[in-house]
């Protein structure tokens, strides 16, 4: 049985699920455009980070990176890169 | 006794039902029942949050998180303000929560009409929202009372509306005998939310993503409640028939035992009704009604049960399902379709504030009892006898 199903079944009126339930959901099979960070280019200002809808940038000791079980490839974060360090790459079948 | 409004009567029972939040926005005819609750709130007769909000579709948002707070939340609209609450109607459905709305009804534009028909409860009747009908002040005022008690009720937790025609009930000042607060106080007593209340010690998350794998049987889940709430609202009911000696049935009859001809509507028309009934009744005609008190869920059983020996149901529509036939009628025909039953005919009536009068109703009588088969083969079963068709022909 589905993790929904199950959890359907579970609960008596409305489905509730428990915290961080969106972690489960690895929306990263959506992505048709693969953002890709060029480290170089880079200066961790941090705009991708803060505009990312998903929280799927992370931000790691000395860079930012992309978490690709989460990121759907919208392109937020390549267009508001003001040094052009974002490049969407197509991703193959 | 007291002689009060609908729109009065509405909110002297939410404020018996000793409300938690009230949230609305204005709209002609439903504006009086928030002023009443300000009202209330400012002379410290009620202890409740009163949320002012720029728009309906905030209103019953607003709603919605206070319910999930745990509050018993009274929300009121009409029409247009219920079009755009539209949205949030299926999100109050769907979390199942027991919102309870006033809804005076009112047309639906355009053209501008502020006038009554069932046009903007009827179009939201498949919304999730179980939906009760009130013919008189007194029916209002008792029935805001049973809808949180319906609403609320563990084996429910479904949100409830209770219409009533706008200006015809909303405005119109009825005697009426007020609901003592220490009997409503027993019959509904404090909510203990048994709805999804949140709860900081335990966060949960809500209105998730819920994909294709288990969406039909959570819809499942909403339709069996819906259905459920039949036989709750007669125990509700007959509790209600006990403490307080008025009776209410998802359906109810008047004068069906021997009828050849039933009348079938909801709401104030069905009072006009009542009035013809008796007077043809003097004369000999075997005619009766059937006023449809709970709309949504349609009691069907019910409405079998007291229709079952009649030859024609001429079922009255204050509303129009444009390219088909009113909104009420095809509940009835699906009620009898595949049995042998009654016949039944439609009758769009009243639209826009039209009076429905009782010669009205004996013309209807007089159509309904005349027909068969035969007549309703060739003629159709959709008539619109208070409209003047040919002006338009």
């Amino acid at each position: 049985m589905s993790k929904y199903l199950e959890y359907v079944k579970q609960t008596k009126h409305t489905v509730v699920y428990p915290p961080g339930w969106s972690l489960v959901n690895k929306t990263g099979t959506w992505r048709s455009l693969r953002p890709v960070i060029h480290q170089d280019k880079c200066t961790k200002c941090g705009l991708c980070w803060i505009y990312c809808p998903d929280g799927a940038v992370e931000k790691k000791e000395d860079r930012y990176e992309i978490n690709y079980e989460y990121c759907k490839g919208c392109g937020i974060c390549k267009v508001e890169c003001k040094r052009g360090a974002i490049e969407l790459v197509r991703e193959e079948a | 006794m007291e002689v009060w409004s609908g729109n009065r009567a509405a909110a002297e029972s939410a404020k018996r039902a000793r409300v938690q939040v009230v949230s609305a926005y204005p709209i002609t005819p439903q504006s009086s029942v928030m002023e009443y609750m300000a009202q209330f709130i400012s002379d410290g007769e009620l202890d409740a949050e009163m949320i002012r909000v720029e728009s309906e579709h905030s209103a019953l948002s607003a709603a919605c998180g206070a319910s999930l707070s745990g509050a018993r939340t009274f929300t009121a609209t009409s029409s247009q303000g219920l079009m755009l609450m539209a949205e949030v109607l299926f999100f109050a459905s769907g979390l199942r929560l027991p919102i309870v709305m006033a809804l005076p009804n009112r047309s639906l534009e355009s053209p501008v009409n502020i006038w009554s028909d069932h046009q903007d409860s009827l179009v939201v009747r498949d919304s999730g929202w179980i939906q009760l009908y009130a013919n008189s002040v007194q029916e209002v005022h008792d029935m805001i009372v049973q809808a949180f008690k319906l609403a609320e009720n563990e084996r429910i937790l479904l949100p409830t509306m209770v219409c009533y025609e706008g200006f015809l009930i909303s405005h119109v000042a009825e005697v009426l005998e007020p609901l003592p607060q220490e009997k409503v106080d027993a019959f509904l007593p404090e909510p203990d939310p048994k709805w999804a209340v949140f709860d900081l010690d335990n966060p949960f998350q809500i209105n998730e993503l819920l994909t294709p794998e288990a969406f039909p049987e959570y819809r499942y889940k909403q339709h069996t409640a819906m259905k459920r709430s039949i036989d709750v609202y007669k125990e509700i009911g007959a509790e209600f028939q006990e403490k307080f000696s008025r009776s209410y049935e998802p359906v109810m009859g008047y004068k069906v035992d021997d009828a050849e001809v039933l009348i079938v509507g909801l709401g104030s028309i069905m009072s006009t009704t009542k009035y013809v009934v008796n007077e043809l009744r003097e004369k000999g005609e075997k005619i009766g009604l059937v006023d449809i008190k709970m709309f949504r869920p349609f009691p069907e059983k019910e409405f079998r049960e007291i229709t079952r020996d009649a030859r024609v149901l001429a079922v009255m529509d204050k509303d129009i399902g444009f390219g088909t036939s009113g909104m009420v009628y095809p509940d009835i025909t699906r009620t009898w379709y595949n049995r042998d039953g009654p016949l039944t005919m439609n009758f769009i009536v009243g639209l826009g504030g039209r009076e429905v009068v009782p010669e009205t109703i004996k013309r209807i009588y007089e159509i309904a009892q005349k027909a068969d088969r035969k007549v309703i083969e060739k003629e159709g079963e959709i008539y619109w006898p208070d409209t003047l068709t040919e002006v338009i022909m």
